[in-house]
């Protein structure tokens, strides 16, 4: 499991971090949700170590800032918000760095580069080149390279961890769909999934549990009916939100009024 | 742990193969400007026949073993180790700069190393006898090393914020510390006595005609030593393709790769530059040529850019050799000619670069 407690983060004077109390556990999809500003991208920096902290963190009990970093490569893959690429690789060669990344080599790192790809519908998209795919098929090029760095969600040293910072924002519905599938099964398999999200409705429909941020601290966190309220949201994102259908398998939906409260 | 059934056939996009191909044509290429460098020459010494007698036991002429073994062979194993280096670091230098364009010649890395060759010329008279013979030839070489790291280090900084480099910064760096560099030269030029200027006027031509057993055996060891360091960067450099962060998301150690590399290109380029004086523009065609040929992954980039900025360097000298003989044109003539195209075709056809 991870266990953040005491998570501050300033920059310059400003504290966007302020006294964080964070836990996810394995088997479970997590989500990060929040007004802009909020402190979600900044949670999720400081979880994966990209950015500097005060507080105390745990990964599986141990402490990453600890561990070299091939070791925690092995623990954890992080999908950033936005992805850069310098030079002209191939679809393949990007998604293979991921496997060998993940300490695979040889046949096997191209039968995973492979089959990941498949997994975020980009099969046959080997020999192209990333820079030329569009803003959508480039970020789910990335997942496949994150995915492959953590293929097995389970090893014989535990749960390993997904980070994902808006691993939709660029996608289309379906694939927006199937992008969420793929992070709840990585769940369902014994991994764990972080998760920061913009839209509500997926959210309802695929996290187990929710975390809600407002001005860099914990607004609420817990199942997805405790946070999904109407007065919580209406409050914390500053305008009026309805959430309609509470339980079944159509879960909940949080719908907008067009007028401020 | 891993049950996927394993691909038999080739798939798209993966150019490994391609790459390893590449390297044993490159290296067959090397062998050819190699035996055409030690054939080629003032003085008629057939090439075929020398290594006849060799073979034989026979033995050389004394005016074969001259020409061959002090002049031909110092000056072939001159430009392919300049060669090798000038490529290499042109590629690490990229990688670390996540931009074709980057390049120690260019970027004023070759300036910082030129002036510290200089000063070491013009201020050697200047220690106290006993230090200066004992740090004796290694003096040039040294402070060409610390001149071109102490470029490289201002210019990463100068760049690179938050992990991202301005390639506009970068390039406007590299004028500016060419500019100082040249400056500070000029200065120490106007210094220095008769007989240091003739050694500066040589070695500012830019020239493997200097070459010399002597002289290689500061340089060669630590142009071996450099390149044999790059080879523990490639994996590291392909991560950063990534970006900083991605990098170290995937387990790259990134401080000590970004350390590493620029202390292997300081070196490589410094010792470059005091054998050979400034040759431009090697850094920056072989790695791109390669890149187009077989991609990006510098785990084949390295080893091939040493292998064509070698074979291409000697090529270039043979060229010097010839073209006005008996007189020499200096080669950083002949690699500007073919490079400085090159490098505005690069410009041309991706101007987005400029923008990142």
């Amino acid at each position: 499991m991870i266990d953040a407690r005491q998570i501050e983060v300033s920059l310059g004077r400003r504290r966007v971090l302020n006294r964080v109390d964070f836990q996810a556990r394995a088997g479970e999809l997590t989500a990060i949700v929040g007004p802009n500003g909020s402190g979600k991208t900044t949670l999720i920096r400081a979880l994966t170590s990209e950015i500097g902290f005060t507080g105390q963190l745990r990964i599986n009990d141990r402490d990453p800032g600890q561990l070299k970093p091939w070791v925690l490569a092995q623990l954890r893959g992080v999908l950033a918000q936005s992805a850069q690429l310098a030079f002209p690789f191939t679809v393949f060669e990007v998604v293979r760095l991921g496997a060998e990344a993940g300490g695979h080599a040889g046949p096997e790192a191209t039968a995973l580069a492979q089959a990941a790809l498949a997994r975020v519908d980009l099969a046959g998209y080997e020999g192209r080149r990333y820079q030329a795919l569009s803003g959508g098929e480039q970020q789910r090029v990335q997942l496949a390279r994150v995915l492959c760095q953590v293929w097995d969600a389970v090893t014989p040293e535990g749960p390993r961890w997904l980070f994902l910072d808006e691993p939709v924002s660029a996608l289309d519905i379906g694939h927006q769909l199937q992008v969420m599938r793929l992070a709840r099964d990585y769940a369902r398999q014994g991994g764990g999934v972080v998760a920061v999200m913009h839209d509500l409705n997926l959210t309802a429909m695929f996290a187990d549990r929710i975390v809600l941020m407002e001005a860099g601290e914990i607004a609420a966190t817990g199942p997805v009916t405790e946070v999904l309220r109407a007065d919580i949201l209406s409050r914390v994102y500053g305008c009026r939100l309805n959430v309609m259908g509470a339980g079944g398998d159509a879960g909940l939906l949080v719908v907008p009024a067009a007028e401020p409260v | 742990m891993v049950a996927l059934s394993e691909p038999t056939a080739p798939v798209a996009g993966d150019r490994r193969g391609r790459a390893r191909q590449t390297t044993w044509g490159l290296a067959l290429l090397l062998l050819i400007a190699a035996w055409a460098s030690l054939a080629t020459g003032a003085a008629g010494v057939s090439l075929s026949e020398a290594l006849g007698r060799l073979i034989s036991g026979e033995g050389l002429s004394l005016q074969d073993r001259v020409v061959l073994g002090q002049i031909r062979l110092p000056r072939l194993v001159t430009g392919l180790l300049v060669g090798a280096a000038l490529a290499v670091s042109g590629a690490v230098m990229q990688g670390l700069f996540r931009n074709p364009l980057a390049d120690p010649g260019l970027v004023g890395v070759g300036a910082g190393a030129g002036l510290g060759a200089v000063a070491a010329i013009v201020l050697s008279g200047l220690l106290p006898a006993g230090l200066a013979a004992a740090t004796g030839m290694y003096t040039v070489p040294i402070a060409a090393f610390v001149g071109g790291w102490a470029a490289t280090l201002i210019l990463y900084r100068v760049s690179t914020r938050a992990g991202r480099t301005s390639v506009a910064t970068m390039l406007l760096a590299g004028i500016a510390m060419q500019a100082l560099a040249g400056a500070a030269t000029g200065l120490l030029v106007y210094a220095a006595d008769d007989s240091q200027l003739r050694d500066l006027t040589f070695w500012q031509l830019g020239s493997l005609a200097g070459a010399s057993w002597a002289k290689l055996a500061v340089a060669a060891p630590i142009i071996a030593i450099a390149l044999l360091g790059t080879w523990g960067l490639a994996r590291g450099l392909n991560g950063l393709a990534l970006g900083e962060a991605t990098a170290a998301h995937m387990g790259i150690p990134v401080q000590r790769v970004k350390n590493l590399s620029i202390l292997c290109v300081a070196a490589a380029t410094g010792a470059a530059v005091a054998v050979s004086g400034g040759i431009g523009f090697i850094g920056i065609v072989v790695p791109h040529l390669l890149r187009l040929a077989t991609g990006p992954d510098h785990r084949n980039l390295l080893p091939n850019a040493a292998l064509l900025g070698a074979s291409l360097l000697v090529g270039a000298d043979i060229f010097a050799r010839l073209v006005l003989a008996p007189a020499e044109l200096p080669i950083g003539i002949v690699t500007a000619l073919i490079g400085a195209p090159v490098f505005l075709w690069i410009l041309l056809r991706r101007r987005g670069l400029l923008d990142m």
